[in-house]
């Protein structure tokens, strides 16, 4: 792998009117599965989509795989995947298209192609259902058919927004076992959001506990439990970190979103 | 608590990519290839839609055109009502399908598609480009169904080679043309709500301040203003010409096709610009 860090950011903030939804945000992530953790509304998603290059930054700077995120952008998206948080795979298609879309998107060259799909469809244990429209599938095969067509063209790093919101545990449990072998077999540096606890226990080399804008605490799971004490768990440092009372996290849009992405993939 | 460490400058480490991009204007005739192949898919699997709205062409002129043209209330000149109607009730079919063209887009932004496509190498021209493309290949399908229609009840159309292929033209062209408005006005309004009260409200006056109808000679000044800046009135006169025996253009092809064309490439620039507001 090529020295320096898949994502880095310099005091990256952005504004929306009079709120400030990431506050000079200083991270570098590399080599790693990176959680953001935090509550409905701490600038999770609003990173991620500066990252992605799909929302200019008000102020600062960040890299990502490289390239300016705002000078470099089309530099940026050839070498990145993302997983929104929306359902992102086309019902009206069946999986092999989705992915065909994306080969195709991606330039990748023609001699490769079926051999590089039919190996992503394998991986994801979609290879039975490969020719039914998506429609039909469950939310995990959605899920798993989404992280295959991010993966298809091998980027630098892969951005997943609330990866299994609204699965159920078995989705869950095959999508995080996907994540995981795509770590070990690509080396990819991953970036992920999360609202679980026990998600960012389970997969994040290190996580960031968002708050209004700022982290307000980062380490390793391990580390951020040990410095609260001896048996805590991640739960516990997200609520010494972000103080949250129960009346906060989240607007009327936020709840919106996450339900209406919850009740689709359901 | 850990403390948060603090970045100063950023590295640049440009990681490389494992293939080579084609150059810039070929990877947009690519990409606007892709994306309308992927959305003419879909119509392929799903064709009702596209057949239900032949549905309404065909009773404009089974229903208004055989009742006005009995009693003989429009002058059309030389031409009969009939005829004189057939190219505009096709023009009208490409208008009314293509202009709902943006609800498909304001549910691709509701689910995740559109994120996904912004975020992709594509440029947003070649993304804009391709969905006008499908827009204007789509409507191929309505134009056959109204022109068998119009041939079966006695209309006289040309059967000329090159007539039949400046009617598809000029049908993609409008058809294209009017999807990429929709489309435009979709990622202004981003709600199905508004878009759907907007899209109504655009469509009557569009088909009525044109000549599809009737002459453009029947209409008071202020109407004729209107109808010389609508594109339906150029995209009806071209049809009118190239689709009837002894139809005559207004205003010459060269002027249809040229206003027709240079509408087109301000909505595809001004769509490229809006595309990335829908991922916001």
């Amino acid at each position: 792998m090529i020295a320096g860090p898949a994502v880095q950011t310099l005091d990256l903030t952005r504004r929306f009117g009079d709120v400030v939804a990431v506050d000079g945000l200083n991270l570098t992530v590399d080599d790693e599965v990176f959680g953001l953790l935090g509550p409905n509304g701490a600038g999770k998603t609003t990173t991620i989509k500066m990252l992605i290059t799909l929302l200019p930054p008000t102020s600062g700077d960040a890299r990502v795989a490289g390239f300016d995120i705002a000078q470099e952008a089309g530099l940026v998206r050839r070498r990145i995947g993302y997983v929104p948080q929306l359902l992102s795979a086309d019902g009206a298609l069946t999986g092999r298209e989705n992915l065909e879309l994306s080969a195709a998107l991606y330039h990748l060259p023609r001699t490769v192609r079926s051999a590089r799909i039919d190996e992503a469809l394998r991986f994801m244990e979609l290879d039975s259902v490969a020719d039914r429209i998506v429609r039909t599938y469950s939310g995990g095969m959605i899920r798993r058919l989404e992280l295959a067509q991010a993966m298809l063209h091998e980027p630098a790093a892969l951005f997943l927004d609330e990866p299994t919101v609204g699965l159920d545990p078995t989705g869950r449990d095959a999508v995080w076992a996907r994540i995981r072998e795509l770590r070990e077999r690509d080396g990819t540096t991953i970036l992920l959001t999360t609202h679980h606890m026990d998600e960012a226990d389970a997969l994040c080399d290190r996580v960031a506990i968002m708050h209004r804008g700022v982290v307000a605490a980062i380490g390793t799971p391990s580390e951020l439990k040990a410095a609260i004490a001896p048996e805590a768990t991640l739960d516990d440092v997200f609520r010494r970190a972000t103080g949250t009372d129960i009346d906060a996290g989240g607007t009327y849009r936020d709840v919106a979103r996450t339900r209406r992405t919850a009740s689709r993939l359901g | 608590m850990l403390e948060v460490p603090t970045v100063t400058s950023l590295e640049r480490a440009e990681r490389p990519v494992a293939w080579a991009e084609p150059p810039g204007p070929i990877r947009f005739l690519i990409d606007t290839g892709t994306i309308a192949r992927s959305e003419l898919r879909k119509v392929a699997r799903d064709p009702v839609e596209v057949l239900t709205r032949a549905a309404q062409p065909i009773l404009w002129l089974l229903v208004f055109g055989q009742v006005l043209s009995s009693i003989r209330a429009i002058p059309t000149g030389s031409l009969s009502y009939l005829d004189f109607l057939a190219p505009g009730v096709l023009a009208q079919s490409a208008l009314f399908s293509a202009i709902f063209y943006g609800i498909a887009v304001i549910w691709e932004r509701d689910l995740g598609i559109v994120q996904k496509l912004l975020v992709s190498p594509a440029s947003r021209s070649a993304l804009v480009s391709g969905k006008a493309l499908a827009g204007g290949l789509r409507s191929i399908v309505q134009a056959l169904i109204v022109t068998i229609v119009a041939a079966v009840i006695g209309i006289h159309l040309r059967a000329d080679l090159l007539s039949i292929i400046g009617v598809i033209a000029i049908v993609i062209l409008g058809s294209a043309l009017f999807a990429t408005f929709s489309l435009n006005i979709a990622c202004l309004v981003r709600s199905r709500e508004r878009f759907m009260g907007i899209g109504q409200l655009m469509t009557m006056p569009l088909f009525f301040a044109s000549s599809a109808i009737y002459p453009v000679a029947l209409m008071p000044d202020w109407l004729k203003v209107v109808a010389s800046l609508n594109p339906l009135t150029y995209m009806v006169d071209a049809l009118r010409s190239l689709m009837i025996v002894g139809g005559v253009s207004e205003h010459g092809l060269a002027t249809d096709f040229g206003v027709l064309s240079i509408t087109f490439i301000v909505m595809i620039a001004i769509a490229a610009r809006l595309y990335s507001r829908l991922a916001a």
